[in-house]
This record gives C-alpha cells, sequence and structure tokens, in this order.
C-alpha cells in the first residue's frame, strides 16, 4: 500500500511525542485500543485555567498510518479549548493525511483517544464525563 | 555497491536466475512448437525440451520422470492432489487429515471438499510449529484417504517430520500428500526415502519462472491415480489437460538442475548469512525467533520484536523488501494464522516479521538489513506506550484494554 507524502512525514518526524505527568490534575490521559488488534494510542492532554489545551503528547503503538494520526491529532489540539477540541471528527484527520478506507479505523482510535483524554481530564476536575457521542464500532 | 530496495522477501517468490532465463528463450521463439504434435519437427522439438526437464526435475526429488505432472503452479498441484484424491478414491473413504499451519491453498481445498461431504481432520501444531505425530496416527480411521502435511511452512519455515509421516501412512495405507512449495530445492526432498505419495512444488519459489508447478504422482508402491479437474486433450496422463507450457517447463527444469548442483555451496552461504541476522536481531531486546530452530529451512527467519507492531516497523525499513505477520486493515485485523495456531498471542504475532534469503542475497545486503531493522526497532519503541509501561513494569495482560 503506498502511503500518502503527510502520513510519511508524521512518520518520519512524529510531532509530540512523550509522556506529560499523568498525576497532575489539569492532565488528561486517553489509551485506546488493544494490543492484540495492532494498535494503541496513548494520548495526553494539559489544560490551562481557561480550558486551552496548552499541551499534547502522545505514544503509538501501531501502523503508519495511526503514528500519523495521533501525531496529527497533538499538532491539532495545541492551542485548542477543550470544547472545540470535542469537535475534532475523524473524518479531517482522514481527509488530511489521505487515509484509505482501510486505514479509517487509524483515524477513529485517534477521535477515540482525543475523546478519552478530555474525559479523564474531566472526571478529574470533577466534571460529568462525556457520554459517548457517536459508536464508530 | 547496494542497490535498493534490497529484497529479504524470497518465500514469496525468488527472482529467476539469469541461466534459467538463458534456458528458457529458444522455446518462446525458434522452439515454439506444441509438445502434443507428435507429426512434425516442431512437436518434437518441444516435446524432447519437455522430456529434459521432466529428467532434471526427477533427478531433484529422486523419482522416475514419468511420475511428474506439469501444472500452472503449487495451487494448482495442492488443488489437484486434494480434489483429485477425494474424486478417484470415493469408494475407499473421505477422511483427510491435514494441520493448521498449511497453505491457504490447502486449508481452502480442503474446506471445499468439506462442503462436498468430505470429512477432514486439522491438526494442531505446538508452539514451534511442529504436528505431534501420535495425534497423526491416532486421528487415522478406516476411512482416511489421504494426510496431507506440507514440507516446510511458508512463513516460519518449519520442517515437518516428513519421513515419519511417511512411515505412518505407509502403515495405515493412507495416502501421503505434502505440499512443499517452500522445500523442493532448497533441502534435500527425496520422495523414495521420505515416503511421499504425491508432492506439489512451483517454479517460482526456486528461481524458476512463475506460472508452472509440478505434482509428483507415484506410480509404484501404490499406483497412485488422481481424478482430472480440468477437461480436455487429456495431457500428463490424462490428470491435467491443456496444452503444456513449453517454456515454462524448460525453466522449472533448468531451475532444479541448478538448485541440485548448487544447493550445498547455496545452503551453506545463505545459513552463515542468516544465522547472522537472527543472532544480531535476537540481541535486542524482547526479540524472539518464531519456530523450531533445529527442523527448519536455510532461508528464513521469522522474528517478534515485541512492542512494535509489524507493518509500522516494515515502513521503518522501506527501502528492505520483508513480509510481517501483521495485517492492519479495518477488514482484517486478524494476525498470521500460523503464528496463532503456535498459540502465540495477537499482540506479538503483530510484532512479527519474516525474512527471507536467497541465493542472491549478499553480506553486505544482511549488513543493511541488521542496522536498519534495529534502529527502526529501537525508534518505534520509543513511540510505542507499551514499550513504556512494560519498562515502567505493568504487567501489559492485566491492563483493561479498551478493544476497538
Amino acid at each position: 500500500m503506498a502511503y500518502s507524502d503527510k502520513v510519511i512525514d508524521h512518520y518520519s518526524n512524529p510531532r509530540n511525542v512523550g509522556t506529560l505527568d499523568k498525576s497532575k490534575n489539569n492532565v488528561g490521559t486517553g489509551l485506546v485500543g488493544a494490543p492484540e488488534c495492532g494498535d494503541v494510542m496513548r494520548l495526553q492532554i494539559e489544560v490551562d485555567q481557561n480550558q486551552v489545551i496548552t499541551d499534547a503528547k502522545f505514544k503509538t503503538f501501531g501502523c503508519g498510518s495511526a503514528i500519523a494520526s495521533s501525531s496529527l491529532a497533538t499538532e491539532w489540539l495545541k492551542g485548542k479549548t477543550v470544547d472545540e477540541a470535542l469537535a475534532i471528527d475523524n473524518m479531517e484527520i482522514v481527509e488530511e493525511l489521505a487515509l484509505p478506507p482501510v486505514k479509517i479505523h487509524c483515524s477513529v482510535l485517534a477521535e477515540d483517544a482525543i475523546k478519552a483524554a478530555i474525559n479523564d481530564y474531566r472526571v478529574k476536575n470533577g466534571l460529568e464525563p462525556l457520554v459517548e457521542a457517536k459508536s464508530h464500532h | 555497491m547496494l542497490k535498493f530496495p534490497i529484497y529479504l522477501d524470497n518465500n514469496a517468490t525468488t527472482p529467476m536466475d539469469p541461466r534459467v532465463l538463458e534456458a528458457m528463450l529458444p522455446y518462446f521463439t525458434n522452439h515454439f512448437g506444441n509438445a502434443a504434435s507428435r507429426n512434425h519437427p516442431f512437436g518434437w522439438a518441444a516435446e524432447e525440451a519437455v522430456d529434459y526437464a521432466r529428467e532434471q526435475i526427477a533427478a531433484l526429488i529422486n523419482c522416475n520422470p514419468k511420475e511428474l505432472i506439469f501444472t500452472s503452479g503449487a495451487t494448482e498441484s495442492d488443488n489437484l492432489a486434494i480434489k483429485g484424491v477425494f474424486e478417484m478414491y470415493a469408494s475407499k473413504g473421505n477422511h483427510i487429515i491435514t494441520a493448521t499451519t498449511e497453505h491457504k491453498a490447502v486449508l481452502d481445498t480442503c474446506k471445499h471438499i468439506e462442503k462436498l461431504g468430505g470429512q477432514v481432520t486439522y491438526l494442531q501444531v505446538n508452539s514451534e510449529g511442529l504436528i505431534d505425530l501420535q495425534e497423526l496416527e491416532a486421528a487415522i480411521t478406516d476411512k482416511t484417504i489421504l494426510i496431507s502435511i506440507m514440507y516446510g511452512n511458508n512463513e516460519v519455515g518449519v520442517v515437518q517430520p516428513i519421513r515419519e509421516i511417511g512411515r505412518i501412512a505407509k502403515k495405515h495405507g493412507v495416502l501421503f500428500f505434502s505440499d512443499a512449495t517452500q522445500a523442493v530445492g532448497k533441502i534435500p526432498v527425496d520422495v523414495e526415502a521420505d515416503g511421499i505419495d504425491l508432492m506439489a512444488f512451483s517454479g517460482h519459489k526456486m528461481y524458476g519462472p512463475k506460472g508452472v508447478g509440478a505434482l509428483y504422482v507415484r506410480r509404484k508402491n501404490p499406483r497412485v491415480k488422481v481424478t482430472a479437474q480440468m477437461d480436455g486433450g487429456g495431457h500428463e496422463r490424462g490428470m491435467r489437460s491443456g496444452t503444456l507450457n513449453v517454456p515454462g517447463i524448460v525453466g522449472l527444469g533448468k531451475a532444479a538442475e541448478i538448485c541440485r548442483l548448487d544447493m550445498e555451496a547455496d545452503t551453506a552461504r545463505i545459513v552463515a548469512m542468516r544465522d547472522r541476522l537472527e543472532r544480531e536481531l535476537l540481541q535486542m531486546e524482547e526479540s524472539y525467533l518464531n519456530g523450531n530452530k533445529e527442523s527448519r529451512l536455510p532461508h528464513v527467519s521469522n522474528i517478534s520484536f515485541k512492542y512494535v507492531e509489524g507493518e509500522g516497523l516494515m515502513m521503518g525499513v522501506k527501502d528492505i523488501a520483508v513480509s510481517s505477520g501483521s495485517a492492519c486493515t479495518s477488514a482484517s485485523l486478524e494476525p498470521s494464522y500460523v503464528l496463532k495456531a503456535m498459540g502465540m498471542s495477537d499482540d506479538l504475532a503483530h510484532s512479527s516479521l519474516r525474512f527471507g534469503l536467497s541465493r542472491f542475497t549478499t553480506d553486505e545486503e544482511v549488513d543493511y538489513a541488521i542496522s536498519h531493522v534495529k534502529e527502526a526497532v529501537t525508534k518505534l519503541r520509543e513511540l510505542s506506550p507499551l514499550w513504556e509501561m512494560f519498562k515502567e513494569g505493568i504487567d501489559l495482560d492485566s491492563v483493561e484494554w479498551a478493544e476497538h
């Protein structure tokens, strides 16, 4: 399968790889996927008092498209408010990275990771967890 | 000088040996005759070339040249052997024994047989990919007509105890068919000593052309027959109709001859490279060799690099052509069924790469592969949340994964 230039770029130079301190209250962590399915994404956000995401980090076990989807997600998250981040749709990732149909699940996983990180942040800060907005599976 | 990309996927197909191409060329143009044309020199020349190829191949596997049926490749040979025996020996029984790690051409043919009312036993393999001979013998019933066990496995290279299987088959009066696509030309295969009654193999896995293969069908002790699966001119002793692919057959013959003459020297060189590749890559933490280490083909090595996903890894070594046990597509999240049949967990199966060497592989190419695979594994582990968790001492089996 041929990868798009953008996937290759994110795979070769992944943005925002790393780990945030998950014990901090303003850090939300999302861990989605499963090793036996061949992809696991961990996405973390750090949120300031104005509900703005000031930092985002990821680590991903998976194929090139999964790595690129999560790398792109962290790029998009930085500077967005939590509410804006919630609006990120997996199809935007598909379009940006020109993912073929067989790799759409990678973008879905990235969206799930964003939502899971936000949820973790909300629960830590005494807010209601999100109701699962949409189910892809 | 290294030429990129480097080809290390020789279990999928091998490049054709230039000596093979040279032998084939006249049979496309000058000697274009139909081997079945008995009444003019064009036909005679073609028939003579085909007969010579039969001898070359017979010498490689120790059979009589008349015992070879030419086909389009191993998939057709597998189909002809299994379906052909099932039909021909229907009055004797309807039970076939095979194994879970067989090639799809065997497994899917067996599924077809089941739809036709046949009974199929699928033997399990152990963690090293080997079948259990006692289990095999215990599975034989008075309805068993065929044992179908591959010689060497295409994914992990494990070589089954063929001679013992041949003896068990003989003892119970059951025919023994072996898909030897990966073994013929690579290791000594002797249908007499091995007790094989039918055997499939293919040109393009042994430096010959694609689109040509053969089925060995024993003529003596016992005389084996298969029902033809295509109707037509009754070529190949009535078992496989269709004008013979003369250039392809000439190529298969030449490839067999070169394999027979060069096998010892080729194997020594390939094993040395394979062992070096393995030694270096297995030095990495959490990397594992898959399949039995003793009973195996000389040119294949299947290694799992834990906490790194195979398809992602292949992308990281994109100037090296290898194959992965992982298929990360929404259509199929299933990793290799061979590795799974060996009891490997899905995550480790997703982390595997298969390296296939050939007589054309060089030391420089192996050196390059070693350093680039190491580099890519290290880089992807830096990216891997699983590696981080492993390093923190978290038991990944205790994590509740959000399956998707």
